[in-house]
């Protein structure tokens, strides 16, 4: 196992930050450690989780206070070097609204927060989380989320098509992408998307949610063993 | 007036957001169905957005609607699902 030092950034607001934290260090034996919000040193650190939860109580947009918290300059910089980012439901929405990823999250369609397991089919492997998995394979994971439904306009879903940055989408369980499987109303069924560097992926499922057979299933574990595996780690980009 | 910043006036600026055309408001089709079952008949369409207000100093109406339509484009709207509008009126 390579030696990696990961980091898991708490926000005022997020509460998926414990459960990445457990994730990362019980059930991937990640040498892991908390960042806190007012950070400005990631120079430890080898990969960096956004969580989930509320940041800022989703004051005005989810995510858009978080954007200015003084961990996102270093972070930022972080991102630029090529090392990986995951940014989970909430950190996925800061990844937006920080621009590190393109996008927004809107209200689910139905209006309803929706807690539930979904399956997501995994699209592309080459990012750093989601290297050990096969492309086309099935993810059973949880999703919690008021604000799941992504959305980018016609043109930029093209650009995310043909760079191939959608990394995993809502499914049925075999694998068929349907409206049917989509529990929010995101375009095109995404669950999951990387920036054209394919270091950074914001995934609206919780795969620190779902690393353990104890708590119904450990396909989320297999996500996060990405990084141990990860080229970008030693420092070579793909 | 105690202000002893040198500017010109006090400005209420008013940001109104709303949902560009074309990205789905499922708040505002909730409204929607609320009204319809207030036999509000006639509804047609519902777009639900918000009106921020913020009082400023400004030197004059185009400097009030230019510092709105900047606080617009770096936090209050997001560009990828969201246009605004800037309005100001003096008030001191």
């Amino acid at each position: 196992m390579p030696n990696l030092r990961a980091g898991v950034i708490s926000f005022p607001g997020s509460n998926g930050d414990d459960d990445a934290l457990h994730a990362l260090e019980h059930d991937l034996g990640v040498d892991v450690r908390r960042v806190d919000y007012r950070e400005t040193d990631l120079s430890d650190l080898d990969a960096i989780v956004l969580p989930g939860g509320f940041s800022y109580g989703d004051a005005l947009r989810c995510g858009a206070i978080a954007r200015f918290s003084p961990v996102m300059d270093p972070l930022r910089a972080f991102a630029d070097d090529g090392k990986p980012v995951l940014g989970i439901c909430n950190g996925f929405q800061i990844l937006c609204e920080a621009h590190l990823l393109p996008g927004a999250l809107l209200r689910n369609r139905t209006l309803k927060f929706h807690c539930f397991w979904t399956s997501i089919r995994i699209e592309h492997t080459d990012t750093p989380w989601t290297a050990s998995l096969a492309a086309g394979e099935v993810l059973r994971l949880p999703v919690a989320h008021g604000e799941g439904a992504f959305y980018i306009d016609d043109d930029r879903l093209a650009d995310l098509e043909r760079n191939r940055q959608i990394v995993g989408r809502y499914c049925t369980p075999n694998g068929a992408i349907d409206d049917s499987a989509n529990p929010n109303g995101s375009v095109a069924s995404i669950a999951a998307i990387c920036n054209e560097r394919r270091n950074v992926v914001g995934i609206m499922p919780h795969p620190e949610r779902a690393a353990n057979d104890l708590v119904g299933g450990s396909d989320g574990k297999r996500l996060l063993a990405g990084i141990l595996g990860s080229d970008l780690i030693a420092g070579s980009i793909r | 007036m105690t202000d002893t910043v040198a500017v010109g006036h006090r400005w209420i600026i008013e940001a109104e957001i709303m949902p560009k055309q074309g990205v789905n408001d499922p708040h505002g089709d909730a409204v929607m169905s609320g009204l319809k079952s207030l036999a509000f008949d006639g509804t047609r369409r519902v777009r639900v957005g918000k009106l921020i207000r913020i009082e400023v100093d400004a030197d004059s109406e185009t400097d009030a609607l230019d510092q709105g339509t900047r606080m617009c484009e770096s936090l209050l709207a997001n560009p990828v699902i969201e246009e605004f509008v800037v309005s100001a009126a003096r008030i001191g």
